[in-house]
């Protein structure tokens, strides 16, 4: 297997693009990277698209030949495109199919893009239609919502760990923080813990401030083996490890209610794959659809012993200069969560941090950084390790 | 050929509303009220049941009760005027719901408040013809009145569930016979589509409901050369608690051959469970031997009168299931508000 | 929901809490699975009805109802662990003011939701306090 690179990123602006169609903003992510990384149309070999559910969002289907076509790939170079989907973590997904592609030498420039288009239906439909990565038939027809799910997930933690809602205010708290120093973000806002606190309840324990929001936003990434990434640029950032794992559909199915065990394998999967460790990580870019999602994802992780998840964010060890700075972006909360595309947005971070370019959310000397991108309540996750140094 | 009472089942939401809180609302007299109709608080159902939800819950306490194979169930047959759907049998829900499907018949029963006795009487003709071997006929309802209507200070909800069979070391009471009463008599109706019934107010007393249950009374005792004081306990349809009081009275019973049956008070009228709930209460706390004479009533207008002998068998299975008095004492009380969202008065959008 | 067929070739399940066991291994699960997730290709599946007593092991108050189920909220949402084994998720109706991890809980039989006015009403398994 050959060694992949990343030689061009880009995101769109998040938030409510009113004015912007699927298409629109996947070209612009699409072609941002590809002018970021200097490769012309005819060089692409493949496209892969990470969209959740544009059957729901926009009623329509066939997402990759839509891309492929709109993005002057089709008509007269016929680049093959796939829609890749695992809910909330087909970004992620659709980074992993492009690796494979360039590492097992069946292509060797690749895009990786991801996109959702989430503001053309409204805030019920859009929950309805997110409320499908769960299990249908067996949550979902008893009430379940996504936030529900995670508050029973939150209210576990709590009951077994002590943690607090303070505790999970202090992720929104920061992710904030980090957003605001992020120009796409759509949250730039600062905001306090008694903010998170006093916001409406959406499913107790989680406040409408524990939410990640409904966003419109595309990312985009190119891939290439990294022995030629440098004719490409100086600087191409080195995929380490790719790892997904599956667990349960349904929440209640789980080993452990409070414990994402794909996160746990995934994790396992990707540092013995880059042969590294957790203390090794110097970024990472987490899934935190909620709160409490980020406590569990740096404990899954192993950033944190398990339960300690709110105690090491609030002694503010996972802000921009603490001992591992957690969702540097805003994370899904603060910088945005169009579904499809944060597993793409969430490397596009990681690139920009090792490159050195992230400007006031820089973490200095950054040499490996991490994703981890979540499908459902914890059903799929997929972790990627990334270096500045081959 | 004895035919009688395998088993019972009963079940009452836990949600009450007071008659002062309905009466605070329409600026009514709530002592007045009380004095009138006899009737203290009423219950009311959850926003998830229907009258459905209640006849699966009294059926599965039936079947608890008597422990028998709800193969053996060969007709479902359930009395409402608040069926979930105008078209498509609650029975076949309540069926499934208890396991008897599908070897086995199923249909819908209206006869305003007495639909729940035309099914027992339905299954005694199945079981001692010797169609089927055990029936089930229940009465449930969540009865709807008019918001500030009289009727909403007890239309109530609640079912019943009864089993009946023939095979004699089974039964818990023996029915020693029925007799019907029935004219075209339009003291109360619902048309097609309506969300509350209409009634004649005054009309509804003395050539409905007193005509109708003196009379079917006066039938069944005739029939079978009984007389009031024979019985250890009556049962009167309860509307409320005034008429079965009076009715009583006319016919001969005393006040405590119909106060362990009386239950109206405390619950309202639950309609096609009323009549039910009253017998399923006494047989609660009946001693083999007792005799319990119950008519029912339903507007439109008819009255089905039943004579019943408890056995040994009602100590055996008597505390397998809740009893009426069990199912009633933690109610949950509501405002006027909660009340008119678990009744589906208030639409969203 | 609105889709009559496939609430309807669940009602066993729904309406009677009907799962499978896997004689293999002894597991039972509900909802049903046709495949054991310990045995796989050896498990020796076979119909399980579940008595609908059990334990709570979280919950919530869902305030932002689900699409459907705007007219029950707030309610209360509960990962179930029957005594058999398996855990589910379900309401807990009731006014379960005293709610809390580890409550013990009984089954019962409610409207689960409806299609509009015009559509079908959907019946199965919710739960109360056991001493309810």
């Amino acid at each position: 297997m050959r060694d992949v690179a990343i030689i061009g990123v880009k995101n769109t602006k998040f938030g409510e693009l009113w004015e912007r169609s699927l298409r629109d903003i996947v070209v612009e992510a699409g072609i941002g990277a590809i002018q970021d990384a200097d490769v012309s149309g005819k060089e692409i070999d493949t496209l892969y698209i990470g969209n959740m559910s544009g059957g729901r969002f926009i009623e329509q289907e066939h997402i990759g030949a839509l891309i492929a076509d709109y993005s002057g790939l089709s008509k007269n170079l016929h680049v093959p495109a796939t829609r890749v989907e695992a809910a909330c973590a087909s970004g992620g997904l659709a980074l992993r199919q492009a690796i494979m592609a360039v590492a097992s030498g069946y292509s060797d420039i690749v895009v990786a893009a991801g996109a959702e288009k989430m503001t053309d239906v409204g805030s019920e439909e859009a929950s309805s239609a997110l409320a499908a990565a769960a299990d249908r038939e067996w949550e979902g027809m008893a009430g379940a919502t996504f936030p529900g799910l995670y508050a029973m997930i939150a209210r576990l933690h709590m009951h077994r760990y002590g943690t607090t809602s303070e505790q999970l205010a202090e992720v929104a708290v920061k992710n904030h923080k980090n957003g605001h120093l992020n120009p796409i973000a759509q949250y730039k806002n600062l905001i306090t813990v008694d903010q998170v606190l006093n916001s409406i309840m959406v499913a107790d324990p989680l406040h409408i401030f524990d939410c990640s929001p409904i966003t419109d936003g595309a990312s985009a990434l190119v891939l290439a083996p990294a022995d030629v990434a440098h004719k490409y640029t100086d600087t191409p950032i080195y995929i380490r490890a790719t790892a997904q794992a599956s667990d349960t559909i349904a929440l209640h199915d789980r080993r452990d209610i409070t414990t994402l065990d794909a996160t746990v394998v995934a994790a396992e999967r990707a540092y013995s794959m880059a042969k590294l460790r957790p203390e090794d990580i110097d970024l990472v870019e987490v899934h935190d659809c909620f709160t409490i999602a980020e406590i569990c994802a740096i404990e899954d992780l192993g950033f944190a012993e398990k339960g300690k998840g709110g105690i090491v964010t609030a002694n503010g060890e996972t802000a921009i200069g603490g001992r591992i700075p957690v969702n540097t972006s805003g994370g899904l909360k603060a910088c945005g969560h169009p579904v499809g595309a944060t597993g793409i947005k969430q490397a596009v971070e990681i690139v920009t941090q090792l490159r050195g370019e992230a400007g006031k959310r820089q973490v200095e000397g950054a040499e490996y950084g991490m994703t981890h991108n979540v499908g459902g309540s914890g059903a799929t996750a997929v972790v990627h390790i990334f270096s500045r140094e081959r | 050929m004895t035919i009688g009472i395998v088993s019972y089942g009963a079940y009452v939401p836990r949600y009450r509303i007071k008659i002062e809180e309905i009466a605070r609302l329409w600026g009514d007299n709530a002592e007045a009220l009380k004095n009138g109709l006899m009737v203290y608080e009423k219950s009311v159902p959850d926003i998830d049941e229907d009258a459905a939800t209640i006849a699966v819950e009294a059926a599965r306490y039936a079947m608890a009760r008597s422990g028998v194979d709800p193969d053996r169930i060969g007709a479902v047959y359930t009395g409402s005027e608040s069926h979930p759907y105008a078209v498509k049998p609650t029975s076949t829900i309540i069926a499934q719901a208890i396991g008897a499907t599908p070897n086995m018949t199923a249909a819908d029963f209206e006869f305003a408040c007495k639909a729940g006795t035309a099914a027992v009487q339905a299954c005694m003709g199945l079981v001692g013809s010797g169609m089927i071997d055990l029936g089930m006929a229940i009465g449930a309802d969540v009865s709807q009145g008019a918001p500030s209507d009289a009727l909403e200070y007890t239309a109530a909800a609640g079912g019943v569930a009864c089993i009946i069979g023939k095979k004699e070391s089974e039964l818990a009471a023996i029915i020693e016979d029925t007799y019907s009463f029935t004219t075209d008599t339009p003291d109360f109706w619902r048309r097609e589509g309506m969300p509350y019934p209409e009634h004649g107010g005054r009309f509804t007393g003395e050539p409905g409901y007193f005509k109708h249950v003196t009379n079917g009374a006066k039938g069944l005792l005739e029939k079978l050369g009984t007389k009031p004081e024979d019985y250890d306990y009556a049962v009167f349809h309860q509307p409320n608690g005034k008429f079965p009081s009076k009715v009583a009275k006319t016919l001969g019973f005393t006040k405590a051959q119909i106060t362990p049956g009386l239950v109206v008070p405390k619950i309202g009228n639950t309609y096609s469970g009323s009549c039910l709930m009253g017998i399923a209460a006494t047989l609660d706390q009946a001693k083999p031997g007792d005799r319990i004479f119950a008519t029912a009533f339903g507007s439109g207008a008819g009255s089905d009168a039943f004579s019943i002998t408890v056995t040994d068998r009602i100590e055996e299975i008597r505390n397998r299931a809740p009893k009426v008095s069990e199912l009633i004492k933690d109610p949950i009380y509501i405002d006027y508000a909660r009340y008119a969202r678990h009744k589906g008065k208030i639409r969203l959008a | 929901m609105s889709s009559v067929p496939r609430f309807w070739r669940n009602l066993g399940s729904r309406y009677n809490l009907e799962g499978t066991r896997c004689n293999e291994c002894g597991e039972n699960f509900y909802p049903p699975r046709n495949v054991c997730v310990n045995c796989r290709r050896v498990g020796q599946i076979e119909p399980y009805k579940f008595k609908g007593t059990g334990e709570i092991i979280s919950y919530t108050l869902i305030h932002t109802a689900a699409e459907g189920f705007e007219g029950q909220a707030p309610y209360t949402l509960a990962i179930i662990q029957l005594d058999e084994g398996p855990r589910l998720t379900s309401q807990v109706v009731g006014s379960p003011e005293k709610i809390h991890i580890g409550m013990r809980v009984r089954s019962v039989f409610r409207k689960l939701g409806e299609d509009g006015e015009r559509g079908m009403i959907y019946y199965g398994t919710k739960f109360v306090p056991e001493n309810a």
